[in-house]
């Protein structure tokens, strides 16, 4: 929890600062999000006890000429239901006060901070999935010439209104190699290394656990006219997870590239990653979405549509092996497909599978290890694989379409550690149209129809789902959605009828400039809702909903 | 110890509540990974408009393609430059140029992976709109986008211009 001294080591010399001409200026945000639950039997939603839960939080930041501060007050009472109870009460999980002089940028308190792709580190906030593993300590920052940029940082990190038990030391070099060495080139090279520690107390009574585990990670972005290159390997030392009964003390390794070509109307992406045993977290015990060091970036799309992103996949850090492959095009203006306003697609594809025989931590006898094979693909168990494609179009001053398809395989069994003994297919489709009725009203309707393989060859999960959404809007104040998601009913795999259910839902909001504020009611149904290849389950629910968000 | 922090707050609040609030100071990446600042945001004392936005997200998406319908005579007209703000993470950050590209944005592009900037600009979610007047102060902003959301930008952006 927050040290009250601390706060007030840099509070007060705002206040001499006061006396001043230049008084500097506060600024910050507001976000509060809460709902009623009513106990639904049809949908399972539980009583809630407390009736009414709320989310809430405000930044406050300082800012004057190169010094700044802030802080975040942050309550939970008590917690949303779809966000983990250790949330739990009030306080003030971040504070810093940072300044920069000639090059060198200092920060005190709490700081988020990523090396490269984030593969050895990255901290980060994702507020609406209950992420904050905010680093506390100190962070330095200096570049002495143009072109070397030198990070270094040594802290703990946030677990929920806590720490965690590691301590964490990283470096981070990176060298523009056109600012340095090799000014008149025609490409750009750009080369980054990071070595991030953790030393935590052995306190197994039996194993031999490392207290410090170090991880180092080198990366190389190239850009040469059209192509743009981008890729990092990593490896870290043995981390075993410190059960009584099991240790494993492989190393692990990850690694990524991605090439993307890209032209006027024309963007092609294409990319691969491999991950082996590279779960890496300030405390060797930690699971779930808690006291993440490693960051090892989602290699599927990642889906806007409700009914699209049913099924999420997010990367498995003890083991897979991805690719996946984008266009994106614009036919012109006038051409045939094109019409008169242009036509945009995509296509899509995006593959996961397991590693050669199974990652590294697949034995049960310690100081034993199984190494897999470096890239393999074909015969491998497979974890996710999705198709799709879709068409943007105006068809008219007034209207606008968009469909998209997806096609995917879902294997439940790795995603989400149940038991299915086969993977789900399912098809999406969809179809956004917008109606724009005069220059600042306008009618948008979403269709989307999700059907899982009822073939032998798949698990069914829970049927077909459809979902009709619209939305009127009045610019710049107004919205209001009317949506029903609708499930069709099912036979689930251990063979109990479930009988069809709608999940209706009224939203309606208000906006003027900085100030949005969101009522809405009706039904959540259970699901995985994602975001940036982090997810977290959410629980079906029905009442009422308010959402305000405010920046000043 | 609580209520004088709290207090303290106030009172500092209260003495610089009139200042004018300029743009902070935050690193940012090119779409071609290198690294860059906020302090490079320029438009010669023309207007200046920060759109936050992601790849993922819809509503960005439909408000940059109205605008870049509209963008030429927008600049005609009122000089105004747009600077668009990805904050896509590293799993959708390396599409960020590609999808420029394919759709055929002019906007100035700049990634902040880590929601640096959209931190110290108080951006909780994404579409997220600043206008900026010639010294760089932030005069208005709007959150989210639905169809229309273009014409009150650009009545500001005029106001600014002239």
């Amino acid at each position: 929890m927050i040290k009250q001294p601390f706060f007030l080591v840099f509070i007060i010399p705002f206040i001499s600062f006061g006396q001043e001409q230049d008084l500097g200026a506060v600024h910050g945000d507001f976000n509060l999000n809460a709902q009623t639950y009513k106990e639904d039997f049809r949908i399972n939603a539980a009583k809630v006890d407390e009736y009414f839960l709320m989310n809430g939080y405000s930044n406050l930041r300082f800012t004057k000429e190169n010094f700044t501060a802030g802080l975040r007050y942050e309550s939970y009472l008590n917690a949303l239901q779809d966000f983990d109870s250790r949330h739990n009460g009030n306080g003030i999980p971040y504070r810093f006060a940072q300044y920069t002089i000639e090059g060198l940028d200092v920060t005190v308190g709490n700081f988020y901070e990523q090396f490269g792709n984030g593969l050895i580190f990255r901290s980060y906030e994702e507020k609406d999935l209950g992420i904050d593993n905010v680093m506390d300590g100190i962070r330095l920052k200096y570049s002495p010439v143009k072109g070397l940029a030198l990070k270094g940082f040594v802290g703990k990190q946030r677990f929920f209104f806590e720490h965690g038990p590691g301590i964490i030391r990283g470096i981070d070099l990176e060298f523009n190699m056109n600012n340095l060495l090799f000014k008149n080139w025609s490409a750009s090279i750009i080369h980054g290394f990071s070595f991030v520690s953790r030393f935590q107390e052995d306190l197994n009574p039996i194993y031999n656990l490392p207290e410090n585990v170090g991880a180092f990670a080198f990366r190389t972005t190239i850009n040469k006219g059209k192509f743009s290159l981008n890729s990092e390997v990593a490896h870290k030392i043995n981390d075993p997870n410190g059960g009584i009964s099991y240790n494993n003390y492989a190393p692990g390794s990850a690694a990524m590239a991605n090439l993307t070509y890209s032209q006027r109307g024309l963007g092609i992406i294409i990319e691969a990653h491999r991950v082996d045993n590279f779960d890496f977290r300030s405390d060797r015990s930690a699971n779930g979405k808690e006291l993440t060091l490693s960051f090892i970036p989602t290699i599927t799309k990642q889906h806007a549509y409700t009914l699209a992103a049913f099924y999420p996949f997010a990367t498995q850090p003890m083991g897979e092996f991805g690719l996946q492959g984008e266009v994106n095009y614009t036919f012109k203006k006038k051409s045939t497909i094109g019409g008169k306003y242009g036509t945009r697609i995509h296509l899509n594809y995006a593959r996961v599978n397991s590693l050669n025989g199974g990652h590294s931590v697949l034995t049960t006898e310690p100081l034993e290890t199984h190494t897999p094979v470096l890239l393999s693909v074909k015969g491998e168990e497979l974890y996710f694989s999705d198709f799709n494609f879709g068409f943007k179009k105006k068809i008219n001053r007034k209207i606008n379409i968009i469909g998209n398809y997806v096609d995917l395989i879902y294997n439940k069994d790795v995603i989400q550690g149940k038991n299915y003994g086969k993977n789900i297919r399912a098809r999406i489709a969809v179809l956004d149209i917008n109606y724009k009725i005069k220059p600042k009203h306008s009618v948008r309707t979403e269709f989307q129809y999700l059907s899982t393989d009822k073939s032998n060859e798949y698990d069914v999960d829970q049927g077909d789902w459809a979902m009709v959404m619209i939305e009127y809007t009045v610019s710049p104040h107004w919205f209001l959605t009317i949506a029903d998601q609708y499930n069709f009913g099912y036979t689930d795999h251990e063979g109990i009828q479930h009988d069809p259910l709608h999940y209706f839902n009224v939203n309606c909001g208000y906006t003027k400039g900085a100030n949005r504020f969101a009522i809405g009611y009706g039904k959540k149904r259970e699901g995985i809702f994602c975001v940036g290849g982090i997810c977290k389950n959410v629980p079906s629910s029905n009442g009422f909903t308010l959402s305000i968000t405010s920046s000043f | 110890m609580k209520k004088l922090l709290i207090l303290m707050l106030v009172f500092v609040t209260a003495q610089i509540a009139f200042a004018q609030r300029s743009l902070p100071k935050v690193d940012l990446k090119t779409m071609d990974n290198t690294t860059t600042s906020t302090a490079v945001f320029k438009n010669d004392g023309k207007p200046i408009v920060i759109s936050f936005w992601a790849t993922w997200c819809k509503p960005c998406v439909k408000e940059l393609n109205t605008i870049a319908e509209e963008y030429e005579d927008w600049v005609d007209e009122t000089g105004v430059k747009i600077i668009a703000i990805s904050i896509d993470d590293t799993r959708n950050m390396s599409k960020v140029k590609p999808k420029v590209n394919a759709e055929m944005w002019e906007y100035e592009i700049y990634c902040d992976p880590n929601r640096d900037f959209a931190r110290a600009m108080g951006v909780s979610s994404v579409p997220h709109t600043f206008l900026l007047n010639a010294n760089k102060e932030i005069v208005w902003q709007h959150k989210g986008y639905v169809d229309g959301d273009e014409i009150e930008l650009y009545e500001k952006i005029e106001e600014l211009a002239h």
